[in-house]
């Protein structure tokens, strides 16, 4: 099935994109300043995945993420600048500064959080997707874990229940080939994440992460699946991220010239750029103006961070046992 | 208020007379109902000891059994409480807190402090706590200082039919996560319960008696074996203060020292082991706000560091008795006799 | 002639199945007088003292301090002349092999309080003896039928005697439309006409005198007497501080100075008594019945009702306690009225001199 995108649908996607690329490549060379507190797991790489499965989605269906969650946050919709400063500690950060990099999180926008615990947003999933189900919505949840994620119980569990139950939630695993320091190909027992779908009563299909035409065309499937009441699907989305595990990770597990060569060759976003400007569906003025807009965006946030002020003291024994009329 | 039921039948009847209230309320866990899937009776279990029998059928499409899978069906009933719907998950024994913490310890805890405030997750989850059953090690402990450690909780342990019932409601009502314990052995215990809804506040110890000579503070089963202490000790001419904790965490400090402050003198009695538990919480949080006050050493009554044993030779010396409250209370005050 | 009484336990109203000797107030060989409080006896609802039913020299205390005994049980021995040891055991060991706690076939299968469904709501009344013109017992704010523990079995002695709980209060329903004076007296007037009572004598005690008062506006050739006990309606002061602190108490700490305010004896105030307020404070509704009476009542230190003009409209007596720290005595001053103050005694005086009200009231009905 494919479904074609207007041109703001493909406007949007890119600026989702871009916008993803842009705040990451920042983060890289604003952490190694030293002064983004905690650890960081930057998307860079990967943002086909995000905008192609969100591109489907409305504030009211819920997402969960996991450490690596900026991409996610962005492409759900959180707000950019609300973000950086959550980064940067900041009491203008979208949680006040006492979530950080890996607690981003809007329910406004239906985004659970990015969670510290990889696997932990299968089973929240399966409760928003359950939780749609009684109050007899036809909103969608989906999960984004990744090949290291995918080994946790918390998933199997998930996936288990979400199938007996007939939830409408969406498993996606972003297979980038490493769990930390660990190969994918070492550590998951199958050929294909999307081969462990079937032992849970599910559809699952693999797809090229480095192409936003084919994320967008997968992910809608398994939402409309989600939406009509057919149940949960998993999706393993096979990309690359550019960044070590973490800022400050060396890499030193990977081939020399490996992310360099994935840059040059498979970027989504050269892909995303060439395809639709051959194809006549975008021009690369509107691209290029884009790019603009998302570097002042950039630019400006990261401004505002810096120089925001950090939470008050008070804030430290806030948000617990507050009570209710 | 002149009716009795059961510590289980007041618990029911909270669930029952809620869900009937707040159609956001519903219920998850293991064998809740009992029978899905099979051939036989529908409803076969409501708990493994019979607690939510009869909701399954009271409530369409309310009472959702699950496969043993803790983090599975904790977790997402924590993922539904963040969606507007009021979860009360049963974690079947505590003792299976191992399966499922992460659920509950990273997520549902800190949800609300991690998203700046943002966050609001009502889950209740029910468990069964404590010795007595001969069920052994691993279905008998307490737990309950590793629940009142984690912030984020709030931590409930009723000792009577009327406490549980509204400790209940409270806590379905109550926009924090709740980890309500119910001892397996008040089960049966029957009590006076209003047919009305009410609700009993967090964080308010109940004085169960007044004495002006040592002051006993406990919760839980542990509540009923202080008192019996305490009625054997008045006898003797030892007027003892009791009181119930009913909420841990919330903790009534306030009562606590104020209690002390008066009888210069302190028991806490705790069913759960003695590392790092409620009886050395408190006794630390004694020396160091009431000091002053203290006429002598502060004495803890708890089992020992051992897992609970099987034998009912074995586990009758494992769980504290009154007999051995009133050797903690004379050891205390000393040179006291008998009247 | 000589004569030997038996003091027993007493049964305070038809919960009561035994009581607790907290301190004995008279001496062995001290002489006392009938009406003279004898010792402390603590129940699980209330503490209070025993008065003697009977003069004489109290010879032999049987009851222990902190011996808990069953209603009936033998306290002490009396005697009025003379009597020696011999007589006085041969009295105590054939009452001893005698009794039996709980024996009385009467208490057993006893009367209790009934609910009953009333315009689609439920109301709880307890009623009590036969014949003669009914009384009907209101009671205040806050309060119960179970404030009526010492008089209700007494009068009842003499006449139907009806006690309710007013809506809001007890176990009757909780939820209230207006939570106004008329909703409360046009209930009692539904009670009588659901028992069938055309005419009736009213007793009332605080806010219940109030709403006894507001009864015999609305309805006045239903009123045959009215009894009005330190009652509210009849003046402009009320302590609004302990309404107020009274409704806000959420816990025994916040409660306790409230409930001292009631009585003369603060001792009174039990930890049961506290325990059991709270929990009815606690019940669904309760909160905002309180406060919507309270409103209704009062605007701070000033009642909203003045129904003096209708003491006139029917043979009245009114009841009040000197030290009355909730609604001031002074209220009592030049009604047309059988007036009574009593000494010393505080709010809750139908409790704290139940002896001194039953008498006063008894004979005030006897003779109308």
């Amino acid at each position: 099935m494919s479904t074609h995108l207007s041109t703001e649908q493909l406007l949007h996607a890119y600026e989702v994109m871009r916008t993803i690329r842009a705040f990451e490549e920042r983060l890289h060379v604003e952490f190694a300043t030293g002064e983004i507190p905690g650890f960081v797991h930057l998307y860079a790489g990967e943002e086909a995945s995000a905008a192609g499965v969100m591109a489907h989605l409305r504030d009211s269906d819920c997402i969960a993420s996991n450490h690596r969650g900026h991409g996610h946050c962005i492409a759900k919709g959180v707000d950019v600048y609300g973000m950086m400063a959550e980064i940067y500690g900041k009491k203008t950060g979208v949680c006040g500064g006492k979530g950080g990099s890996m607690h981003i999180a809007d329910l406004e926008k239906g985004m659970l959080g990015a969670n510290g615990i990889v696997g932990a947003g299968a089973p929240l999933v399966a409760g928003a997707a359950l939780a749609a189900k009684i109050k007899g919505t036809d909103d969608v949840a989906v999960v984004f874990f990744g090949d290291g994620g995918s080994n946790e119980g918390a998933v199997f569990e998930a996936m288990n229940l979400a199938s007996i139950m007939n939830l409408p939630c969406i498993f996606v695993a972003e297979n980038n080939g490493y769990a930390e320091a660990t190969a994918s190909n070492w550590s998951v027992a199958c050929d294909h994440i999307a081969d462990r779908a079937a032992g849970f009563g599910m559809p699952g299909v693999t797809i090229d992460g480095y192409d936003f035409f084919a994320v967008h065309e997968a992910a809608g499937a398994a939402i409309e699946r989600a939406r009509s009441g057919q149940g949960p699907s998993l999706i393993e989305v096979k990309l690359t991220r550019y960044y070590g595990h973490f800022e400050g990770d060396a890499q030193t597990y990977r081939a020399p010239d490996e992310v360099k060569n994935l840059r040059e060759t498979r970027d989504c976003l050269m892909q995303f750029r060439q395809r639709s400007t051959r194809a006549g569906l975008l021009s690369a003025e509107q691209l290029d103006q884009i790019d603009a807009r998302v570097e002042d965006l950039i630019e400006d946030s990261v401004r505002r961070a810096k120089s925001d002020p950090k939470p008050d003291p008070a804030a430290l024994l806030s948000d617990v046992y507050v009570s209710y009329p | 208020m002149a009716r009795k039921i059961s510590y289980q039948q007041a618990i029911n009847e909270a669930l029952a007379q809620e869900m009937r209230r707040d159609s956001s309320v519903f219920i998850i866990g293991e064998d809740v109902a009992g029978g899905a899937g099979a051939p036989g009776e529908e409803d076969a279990w409501g708990g493994v000891l019979g607690v939510t029998k009869g909701l399954y059928k009271q409530f369409p499409g309310r009472v959702l059994d699950a496969p043993l899978s803790e983090i599975g069906y904790v977790g997402a009933a924590v993922g539904a409480a963040t969606q507007g719907l009021r979860p009360v998950c049963e974690l079947m024994f505590v003792d299976f807190a191992g399966c499922c913490l992460d659920q509950i310890l990273n997520q549902a805890a800190k949800f609300r402090y991690m998203f700046g405030g943002k966050a609001v997750t009502p889950l209740v989850m029910r468990t069964m706590v404590g010795a007595g059953l001969r069920a052994a090690a691993q279905h008998s402990q307490m737990l309950t200082s590793l629940w009142t450690h984690i912030p984020g909780l709030k931590v409930v342990c009723p000792s009577s039919p009327y406490d549980a019932k509204g400790l209940l409601i409270q806590a379905i009502r109550d926009n924090d996560p709740v980890i309500f314990c119910e001892h397996k052995l008040l089960y049966s215990m029957q009590g006076e319960v209003p047919e009305e809804l009410y609700t009993v506040p967090f964080g308010e110890a109940n004085y169960l008696r007044d004495g002006d000579d040592i002051t006993l503070v406990t919760y839980g089963r542990m509540v009923h074996l202080a008192m019996e202490a305490a009625a054997n000790l008045a006898r003797q001419g030892i007027d003892c203060e009791v009181l119930d904790l009913r909420t841990t965490s919330p903790l009534d400090e306030d009562s606590i020292l104020e209690s002390v402050e008066k009888t210069g003198r302190l028991v806490v009695i705790d069913e759960a082991n003695p590392r790092c538990s409620m009886a050395t919480d408190i006794s630390a949080l004694v020396a160091q706000k009431a000091f002053a006050a203290l006429k002598g050493p502060i004495e803890m009554v708890t089992a020992p560091h051992t897992p609970v044993p099987f034998s009912d030779a074995l586990e009758d010396l494992y769980i504290p008795t009154a007999a051995k409250i009133e050797a903690a209370v004379h050891k205390v005050i000393g040179a006291r006799s008998a009247a | 002639m000589s004569q030997i009484h038996t003091l027993t336990m007493p049964k305070w109203g038809l919960s009561m199945t035994e009581g607790r000797i907290d301190t004995w107030l008279k001496r062995e060989g001290e002489q006392i007088n009938k009406g003279d409080e004898v010792l402390d006896v603590e129940t699980d609802k209330i503490s209070s003292s025993v008065e003697a039913p009977f003069s004489g020299v109290l010879r032999r205390l049987i009851a222990q301090p902190d011996e808990t005994l069953p209603v009936g049980a033998l306290l002490a021995v009396v005697v009025e002349g003379e009597a020696d040891e011999a007589e006085i055991d041969a009295v105590v060991q054939r009452f001893q092999a005698e009794f039996v706690p709980g024996g009385d076939g009467e208490q057993d299968s006893g009367p209790a309080p009934q609910k009953i469904d009333l315009g689609g709501r439920t109301l709880r009344y307890f009623d009590l003896g036969e014949g003669g013109t009914p009384l009907l017992l209101v009671h205040g704010f806050g309060g119960d039928l179970n404030n009526w523990l010492f008089n209700h079995q007494a009068l009842a002695a003499e006449r139907r005697v009806i006690a309710l709980d007013l809506p809001g209060h007890g176990e009757s329903g909780k939820a209230l439309q207006r939570g106004d004076l008329d909703e409360l007296s046009q209930t009692v007037i539904a009670l009588l006409d659901h028992l069938d009572i055309q005419h009736a004598h009213l007793a009332g005690h605080s806010m219940g005198g109030a709403v006894s008062l507001n009864l015999a506006r609305l309805a006045p050739q239903r009123v045959r007497t009215l009894t009005l006990i330190a009652s509210a309606g009849l003046g402009r002061e009320i302590n609004g501080d302990y309404l107020q602190g009274f409704v806000d108490a959420s816990n025994r700490n916040a409660l306790k100075p409230q409930l001292t305010q009631l009585f003369s004896d603060p001792g009174l105030v039990t930890r049961q008594m506290l325990e059991d307020m709270l929990k009815f404070k606690r019940l669904e509704g309760v909160d905002s019945a309180l406060r919507q009476l309270a409103a209704a009542l009062a605007d701070g230190g000033v009642q909203r009702h003045d129904l003096r003009a209708v003491v006139a409209q029917q043979p009245s007596l009114v009841i009040w306690g000197a030290a009355d720290a909730i609604i001031p005595a002074s209220h009592a001053e030049g009604l047309p009225a059988e007036v009574e103050i009593l000494p010393g005694q505080g709010h809750m005086v139908q409790m704290e001199a139940a002896e001194r009200i039953n008498q006063r009231l008894a004979a005030f009905l006897a003779s109308h």
